[in-house]
């Protein structure tokens, strides 16, 4: 099962080329991440796969129709896309940012139906910010403010949700916290999640499909376990590791060489390993 | 939800009311009225609220009842309406620009406005410093010039078919400034008469207001209010970024287009009947920011009423201060706005 399928895309600002003649398949109701160097062009992927950069040749399809030729409203009811680091304005408070989300079912003399109350009641409790609804967006921590977002995206109730990096700028309890809400919502409600991630190790560990761009196209791509290699690692982001196994979930855990730092204190955890055995 | 909050559902019609907005703009409309009263009394002639109140029910003296109802009430009117309007043309820009220091002075809309006025004012004097058209007409002039430099930015910010707020700020700014320069140019050239009578039209003056303008006036701010209405979800869509706009569906050039229109619109409407009323159009949608927060639903009204109080306020200072002589209400706005602008400025380089 397909839920967005590229044909031949081609992606760029002006005259240069950042991705090239890709056919690309993202599967319905699993979690894609694409991972990458910086500037590989993931972020413009997944914006022009919310038909919010043009294509510059080629077409991306949602369900089967192209989506340069499909209203943009019917779109906007089949998938959300949440953007890198989004700002809101001052004052704005949680539940008026929350309720932007229904935007596409609203009109200008139908803006709180029931089922937008519910839509909206559900983000807030899902993504765990009800208390927070009336205090401006401003105001929150950036682990509250990022749920906000999300809640924002949820209140959208669309099958597919693409995030752009949700977890910059988090320390680590709050990426796992935000990692796992997804997980959640991909298990429990089989949506369809695609999002770029920095931390290939969460990559590896969160995703069930994971997509590595390098040279304006896909390197590589498939279930982690089977493509996460160090030849890969090397390829894509040019940089040497080891892989191993995550110790919690079995995932591919990749492990970088340093210039300098080797074997540093590497007896003191072997010791602990020997002791937790 | 919560009790802040109540629905109103009737068929497929429905909305969200907000209390505490509900409460803020009935407060504030109090306020106004109160104000717009106050000054109904002021002038060389004091008149007590009391008797304000029983003039304008046509109870009082016929004295008062003509300085009241023939003489004041359509300059304080007029003052409130161009307030109103200058203060939500603002607050979309504010909106679309995603920037608290976007104006219609600033990106040229009043500029406009200036220069097309004192060209009609130097075309049309004669050598012995008569009008040969109608004064009257010169509020059309006021008003195409907004318009037509309003649109002159919009087309000139226009990148392969998309505007971009960056862009139109500085466009902006660079097309006030010709505009201003060849203001002053046709002000030392042109007649000393239309110079004197285009320097207080710059300022802005509500002075000599007859019912005429605010007839003319009024169906114009209170049409664009309505469609202001009915765009409010888009604006608030706006402001959350190009993106987000995008992804929730909006036609988001279509929609900035309109909302520019709408903003020029006003601000022209405005400028035509009481002049240049500098900084209105920039404190009066912050200060609203600051009591009602960004939602547009309630952040127009409260912007409309707050930027009326601070014209009728201005005017009552204009007229009082130095008295038996008559300082154009621009002058107030902006010893006031210019401040402001500097704090503001100031507060987002922190």
């Amino acid at each position: 099962m397909k839920a967005i399928q590229t044909e031949q895309l081609s992606l760029g600002y002006k005259d240069e080329l950042i991705i090239e003649e890709l056919d690309l398949t993202i599967p319905k109701g699993e979690i894609t991440v694409f991972i990458g160097s910086n500037g590989c062009g993931k972020s413009t992927l997944l914006k022009s796969l919310a038909r919010l950069l043009k294509p510059k040749d080629g077409s991306v399809e949602l369900d089967g129709k192209d989506i340069d030729k499909t209203s943009t409203k019917d779109i906007a009811r089949q998938l959300a896309i949440m953007p890198q680091s989004p700002t809101a304005p001052e004052g704005l408070t949680v539940l008026q940012l929350v309720k932007q989300g229904r935007y596409p079912y609203q009109s200008w003399y139908r803006q709180w139906s029931e089922k937008d109350e519910e839509a909206v009641q559900y983000a807030l409790e899902v993504t765990g910010i009800k208390e927070f609804e009336d205090r401006t967006v401003d105001s929150l921590s950036g682990g509250q403010r990022q749920r906000a977002w999300i809640a924002m995206t949820l209140a959208q109730d669309t099958d597919i949700i693409l995030l752009d990096e949700p977890t910059t700028f988090l320390d680590l309890t709050h990426q796992i916290d935000i990692l796992d809400l997804l997980s959640d919502l991909n298990e429990q409600e089989g949506r369809t999640i695609v999002m770029v991630l920095h931390d290939l190790n969460l990559a590896c560990r969160y995703a069930d499909h994971i997509v590595a761009i390098e040279g304006k196209s896909v390197f590589e791509q498939g279930d982690p376990d089977e493509i996460i290699t160090p030849q890969l690692i090397h390829s894509v982001f040019g940089l040497q590791c080891q892989v191993t196994c995550d110790p919690i979930c079995g995932a591919p855990m990749c492990i970088p060489y340093s210039k300098q730092r080797q074997m540093k204190g590497a007896n003191r955890y072997a010791t602990q390993q020997v002791q937790a055995n | 939800m919560n009790n802040q909050q109540f629905p109103f559902r009737f068929g497929k019609v429905s909305f969200l009311f907000d209390k505490k907005s509900f409460y803020i703009i009935s407060l504030l409309t109090v306020l106004a009225i109160v104000t717009m009263v106050i000054s109904l009394g002021i002038g060389q002639l004091f008149i007590s609220p009391v008797d304000v109140i029983r003039a304008i029910l046509g109870q009082g003296t016929d004295m008062q009842n003509l300085v009241v109802n023939s003489f004041r009430m359509p300059r304080i009117l007029l003052s409130m309406l161009a307030g109103a309007a200058l203060a939500m043309s603002g607050a979309i820009l504010q909106g679309l620009i995603r920037n608290p220091l976007a104006s219609p002075d600033i990106i040229g809309i009043t500029g406009g406005a200036a220069l097309t006025t004192v060209m009609f004012l130097a075309i049309y004097t004669d050598r012995s410093n008569t009008l040969t058209l109608s004064i009257h007409w010169m509020p059309l002039a006021s008003f195409v010039g907004a318009v037509s430099i309003g649109f002159l930015v919009y087309f000139l910010a226009r990148k392969n078919g998309r505007i971009t707020p960056f862009r139109l700020v500085l466009i902006g700014v660079g097309i006030a400034a010709a505009a201003d320069a060849l203001t002053s140019l046709l002000m030392i050239l042109g007649p000393i008469h239309s110079a004197s009578k285009a320097t207080i039209w710059l300022t802005g003056s509500v002075n000599g207001t007859n019912w005429n303008e605010v007839i003319t006036l009024a169906p114009w701010v209170f049409g664009i209010t309505f469609i202001l209405f009915i765009y409010t979800r888009r604006l608030n869509m706006q402001e959350l970024g190009e993106d987000l706009a995008k992804n929730a569906g909006q036609l988001v050039q279509r929609d900035r287009f309109t909302l520019l229109l709408l903003s020029t619109s006003l601000a022209g409407g405005a400028v035509a009947f009481a002049g240049g009323i500098g900084f209105v159009g920039l404190m009066a949608p912050h200060i609203a920011r600051k009591i009602i927060g960004s939602a547009f639903g309630a952040l127009i009204p409260v912007s409309a009423l707050v930027g009326g109080m601070i014209v009728v306020i201005a005017d009552i200072l204009a007229r009082m201060l130095f008295m038996p002589l008559e300082v154009p209400v621009g002058v107030f706005t902006s010893i006031i706005g210019a401040p402001y602008f500097i704090y503001l400025l100031f507060k987002s380089r922190k």
